[in-house]
């Protein structure tokens, strides 16, 4: 068992990760404190935000905090608000980071930002056409999952509650069917407040998630990152021990259900 | 009160008054209430603007920062504002602009814009807040349509703050690559309104009252309402200006709200008094308002010094202009046109970033990027 979890990794279109946290870069006040926490968090996947990004501009905070020999700078078309304009964004983002993976957000709402499944599958459908590798943000929607999915996906990215919410998983029982249905990695994405919820969605079977908020408004970010790590570890690990089934009925904890069968009738 | 108020409705005199009614007759319990809910409406903000608040305001002050935080985390957007033109049919009795002013006018010539755009890009600014008074001789729809499109080509992000327009009209400027516009109504309370705009095209209550809708109509991304504090009691205006922002918002789902806060300082004239507001008050309406619409961009410009501003970030307040010129020609030109306003936060661009990551903040030149709007 031990061995299963040291060699379990995340496979992303075919690219191997040890960590299964994925983290952002918004909302962190100083560039050393992002820093460190990608560090203290273990993460190798970096979400950023093409709209914030000055690329012409070197000194860019966010660009020279993210070591890219480190870590994959995974662009989000975050701000765009139909299909036209993330396929434009990732078009865009492709151009500076030299490669093709992208995370495909589309938000027309601009206080909730919750993804529009509509848009999401067009863009989604045109970008994998172009030969990109989509991480599509999504709603807990296991139909619109399996769309995604034959769209040629690379992850489904359901959120757990509204982004920069830290409401926790309350979409449990979406992401469970959709966990239970997938062929690519489940990544939790947004709502996840707590290092508790991000075991959670590991405990039952997400196979990442994805956490921002949550560390970069923390009191310690760089703590809260660690602490986040570790959950997701605990997490997965006990997802791969295999949790006892939970029923409404106590159970003995030395049954007899096997004792009597050996008896003779 | 409900929260939806038709646009007919927001202008008329009874609404102000139960609005009134409302915030004077909070009281402590009703403050707790509204600190205590999760989802805040406009009933909420009355009681959180009220008098019954101010021995609350340290709570209210820590719940809009813990609000701020995590709505937008350790994080200011810095933008500037760019006049082109001074020249105004407007009598507005407040302002520096107005025709019976014996100023200097000037519009920017094409030429000058370029001149005026490099030096704010040397400043790392990428946001961009174009203004103009009114009048649509000097500064056309398509002189301003134009004006856009130059900075569009050179800046990430371009809001107007111009006359107010047709539906097409924005429409124009949006296929130019303007995404935001401000547009105060100045005061929700219409005796004031019609004494202080005694002129011109602006005199129209009803028809500036509209202008924010038609803008979001024609696309524009972000759309900022305000009042110019200290016309009428400024915490009735806080709660117009919310049900104003709640039927945009109902409106427009696709848009995003914001709200300014520009605080008059001088005697308004056209026999309005003043009535002025201390910063403490300010600090209650942006704290208010913060709890009840938690997305909003909360902005706060050179009007205010700079003390207080800096109190302000992480309270609610995640825009601010710096480095502020208010007359065409003011950065790189040497230009002797009028001012609309005295700037009172003077510090340079570059220390107003300082100041920002001396707080842990990280100050934002750009958060929007052309490839939406291509």
């Amino acid at each position: 068992m031990v061995n299963q979890v040291f060699d379990d990794k995340l496979i992303i279109a075919g690219r191997a990760f040890a960590s299964r946290l994925l983290t952002g870069t918004g909302k962190f006040g100083q560039p050393e404190q992002l820093r460190a926490a990608l560090a203290a968090s273990g993460t190798e996947i970096v979400t950023v935000a093409v709209r914030r990004v000055d690329f012409e501009n070197p000194e860019d905070r966010t660009l020279a905090a993210v070591d890219r020999d480190r870590y994959l700078l995974l662009p989000n078309t975050s701000g765009a608000r139909d299909a036209i304009e993330a396929v434009r964004i990732a078009k865009i983002a492709s151009a500076i980071v030299g490669h093709r993976w992208v995370k495909l957000e589309v938000t027309p709402e601009p206080d909730f930002l919750l993804p529009d499944g509509v848009e999401t599958l067009q863009a989604a459908r045109e970008l994998v056409a172009q030969g990109f590798t989509v991480l599509p943000y999504m709603n807990a929607d296991p139909i619109l999952a399996r769309h995604l999915e034959e769209a040629g996906c690379a992850t489904l990215m359901p959120l757990a509650a509204p982004i920069g919410s830290n409401r926790g998983l309350r979409t449990a029982d979406q992401i469970r069917i959709i966990v239970e249905q997938a062929r690519v990695p489940v990544v939790v994405d947004a709502g996840l407040g707590a290092p508790s919820h991000a075991a959670a969605a590991l405990e039952l079977g997400a196979d990442a998630v994805l956490v921002n908020t949550a560390i970069a408004t923390a009191a310690d970010p760089v703590a809260m990152a660690r602490a986040f790590a570790l959950a997701v570890d605990a997490g997965r690990r006990a997802y791969l021990a295999g949790l006892s089934a939970r029923g409404d009925r106590a159970s003995a904890s030395s049954p007899l259900v096997g004792q009597l069968g050996k008896v003779a009738p | 009160m409900k929260d939806l108020v038709p646009l007919a409705a927001l202008g008329e005199p009874a609404l102000w008054e139960s609005a009134r009614e409302r915030v004077y007759a909070s009281t402590d319990e009703d403050v707790t209430r509204a600190l205590d809910a999760e989802h805040r409406t406009t009933d909420h903000l009355a009681a959180l603007l009220s008098p019954a608040a101010v021995p609350r305001l340290a709570a209210l002050e820590e719940a809009a920062r813990r609000l701020t935080l995590q709505r937008f985390g350790r994080t200011v957007v810095l933008y500037v504002p760019l006049y082109l033109s001074n020249a105004c049919t407007n009598s507005c009795s407040y302002c520096g602009f107005a025709r019976h002013h014996d100023i200097r006018r000037a519009t920017l010539t094409e030429a000058e814009v370029d001149v005026e755009l490099s030096r704010l890009a040397e400043q790392r600014f990428r946001h961009l807040l174009l203004l103009t008074g009114e009048d649509r001789r000097a500064a056309s729809v398509a002189y301003i349509r134009d004006a856009v499109a130059r900075c569009h080509a050179r800046f990430s992000s371009v809001s107007v703050e111009v006359y107010p327009m047709t539906t097409a009209e924005y429409a124009v400027l949006v296929a130019a690559g303007c995404d935001g516009l401000t547009l105060y109504q100045e005061t929700y309370h219409r005796p004031t309104y019609r004494a202080v705009h005694p002129a011109g095209p602006k005199a129209d209550y009803d028809q500036r009252l509209a202008t924010p809708l038609r803008a979001a109509a024609a696309g524009v991304r972000a759309v900022s309402l305000g009042a110019l504090l200290g016309l009428a009691d400024w915490r009735v205006e806080g709660v117009l200006m919310a049900l104003h922002g709640a039927l945009l918002r109902r409106s427009y789902w696709r848009t995003r709200l914001g709200f300014g806060f520009p605080r008059l300082r001088t005697e308004p004239g056209a026999g309005i008094a003043l009535l002025p507001l201390t910063e403490r008050d300010l600090g209650q309406l942006i704290c208010g308002l913060r709890l009840c619409f938690p997305d909003a961009d909360l902005v706060l410009s050179t009007r205010e010094r700079a003390g207080f501003r800096d109190r302000m970030v992480g309270i609610g307040v995640t825009r601010m202009s710096a480095g502020s010129r208010t007359s065409p020609g003011g950065y790189a030109l040497g230009s002797d046109a009028g001012e609309q306003f005295a700037v009172t936060d003077t510090r340079t661009p570059a220390e107003i970033a300082t100041m920002l990551e001396t707080h842990g903040y990280e100050p934002v030149w750009k958060d929007f990027d052309q490839g939406f709007l291509a």
